[in-house]
């Protein structure tokens, strides 16, 4: 483009600095907590839900509702930001690292595709959810996971696009090769950095 | 493999019409001469860029068919909001406007996908269901179309007297609001929340294998997604989209 776009008659609404710092690029703040699926919210119920890791790795594993709960737990604090632009500050989770649920797999895998109840899936680098950057969380800012926000368990991975971070998540694949998942499927973006603002297939 | 698909650029467009829908609603009719196409159900995001540079972006569901020349956006003035009251309360016919898109491959219909379709809508949801609603009538789909729409008042309906047209002269096309806050007086038409009862009376048995979408706010999405499997309805042929920050009720 020649001339800088300008929106004749646009203010706008700054935030505070300290906020604004915390918003990667076209993302607003949001107070409440939006709901976005694609589809109807599945319930399992806890004594038929587990939680299984499979694919490439030496030894498949699998823990059950009650076993999951006997994992060392962490609380969680961070930011996340919604591919369709909603941000949220501060939000409180907690859960089990994937840290512990990997640590003693054996894998020559370089990715993780996340599967969910209801078909649900995404992709990821397996660096992405090691190293203190991911978990799979069954509270939210201290009670139970409500079913339309991914409840009874779901993926957080607060630093790429909310979508990454799986609802209803039920186990995780690991893969050799990298295979797109549900949205990176249907035009968007196959990592999804908030940061560099990789919303869509092409970003 | 991931396939390689070129970036969606930013394209400056032109407001042609605005039409006023209802008294928080109207449509921006945009010449956009670098747009590729879409398909029913899209939306696209639109960009605000101020003086000193400070932008500001959101999404709106596209209104118009695929087939019409020109693309239709939308918009519900939201009183806090950042971008929804420039664009329905200071953009002139003539102004420019940058948007990118199409976007989301999910929620979408076309022709050829068959039916019978569900379309349930709540408010400012009633969007993408009328580009699908609009490229059905455009297109003499034979397709069986149902809409169940619901509004909180007669006023607030948005599209009624196109929506009213199309049921009078379109095949195969039923459309039926309910009123949840107030009715007109002699309103004939359902006048509470969307519930199990009013579906089963208005939609598809489940032997028919309808696809299904649901736009609204969170809680008529959530309910009527539920009472959708609960029918019977496969839940891979049920699709939806949620509007509003935190969802209102509708």
């Amino acid at each position: 483009m020649s001339d800088p776009f300008v929106s004749r008659g646009f203010q706008g609404r700054r935030q505070r600095a300290e906020a604004a710092q915390r918003l990667p690029p076209g993302q607003y703040l949001v107070e409440g907590f939006p709901v976005l699926s694609a589809g109807p919210t599945p319930r399992t119920p806890l004594d038929r839900w587990d939680f299984t890791i499979v694919g490439e790795i030496d030894q498949p594993r699998r823990w059950t509702w009650d076993e999951f709960q006997q994992l060392p737990h962490e609380t969680i604090t961070k930011d996340i930001h919604c591919v369709t632009k909603w941000s949220k500050l501060d939000t409180t989770w907690r859960g089990v690292s994937l840290d512990t649920l990997l640590k003693d797999v054996t894998t020559s895998a370089d990715y993780v595709l996340a599967f969910s109840d209801g078909g649900y899936t995404t992709n990821l680098p397996l660096e992405d959810v090691t190293g203190g950057k991911a978990w799979i969380v069954h509270e939210y800012e201290g009670a139970p996971l409500a079913p339309e926000h991914g409840g009874p368990a779901r993926l957080l991975v607060p630093h790429l696009y909310f979508w990454k971070s799986a609802k209803w998540v039920r186990g995780l694949r690991l893969l050799a090769h990298d295979e797109p998942g549900f949205w990176e499927s249907l035009g968007y973006n196959n990592y999804g950095d908030p940061w560099k603002e990789q919303r869509y297939a092409g970003d | 493999m991931v396939a390689i698909r070129p970036r969606l650029a930013w394209q400056r467009t032109t407001v042609r019409e605005l039409i006023e829908e209802t008294p928080r609603v109207r449509s921006l009719v945009l010449d956009a001469p670098g747009w590729q196409g879409h398909s029913a159900g899209q939306h696209l995001d639109v960009r605000l860029t101020a003086e000193d540079g400070y932008q500001a972006e959101r999404s709106y569901s596209i209104a118009s068919a695929p087939v019409e020349p020109h693309v239709t956006i939308t918009v519900e003035r939201l009183d806090d909001g950042e971008v929804s009251p420039y664009l329905t309360d200071e953009l002139h016919p003539g102004d420019e406007l940058e948007l990118r898109g199409p976007i989301g491959g999910w929620f979408t219909w076309r022709p050829t996908e068959g039916g019978p379709l569900l379309l349930v809508a709540g408010g400012s949801g009633i969007v993408p269901l009328m580009a699908m609603i609009r490229q059905k009538a455009a297109l003499r789909s034979p397709v069986p179309v149902r809409l169940l729409y619901s509004s909180r008042a007669y006023e607030e309906i948005i599209f009624r007297e196109e929506l009213d047209r199309l049921a009078a002269e379109v095949g195969e096309l039923t459309v039926e609001h309910t009123l949840t806050r107030s009715q007109p007086e002699g309103w004939s038409g359902y006048n509470r929340r969307i519930d199990r009862a009013m579906l089963e009376e208005f939609t598809w048995a489940a032997e028919e294998r309808p696809l299904t979408f649901v736009c609204g706010p969170t809680p008529l999405v959530e309910s009527v997604a539920t009472l959708c499997v609960e029918m019977g309805y496969a839940p891979e042929r049920v699709k939806t989209e949620r509007f509003g920050p935190t969802g209102g009720a509708v």
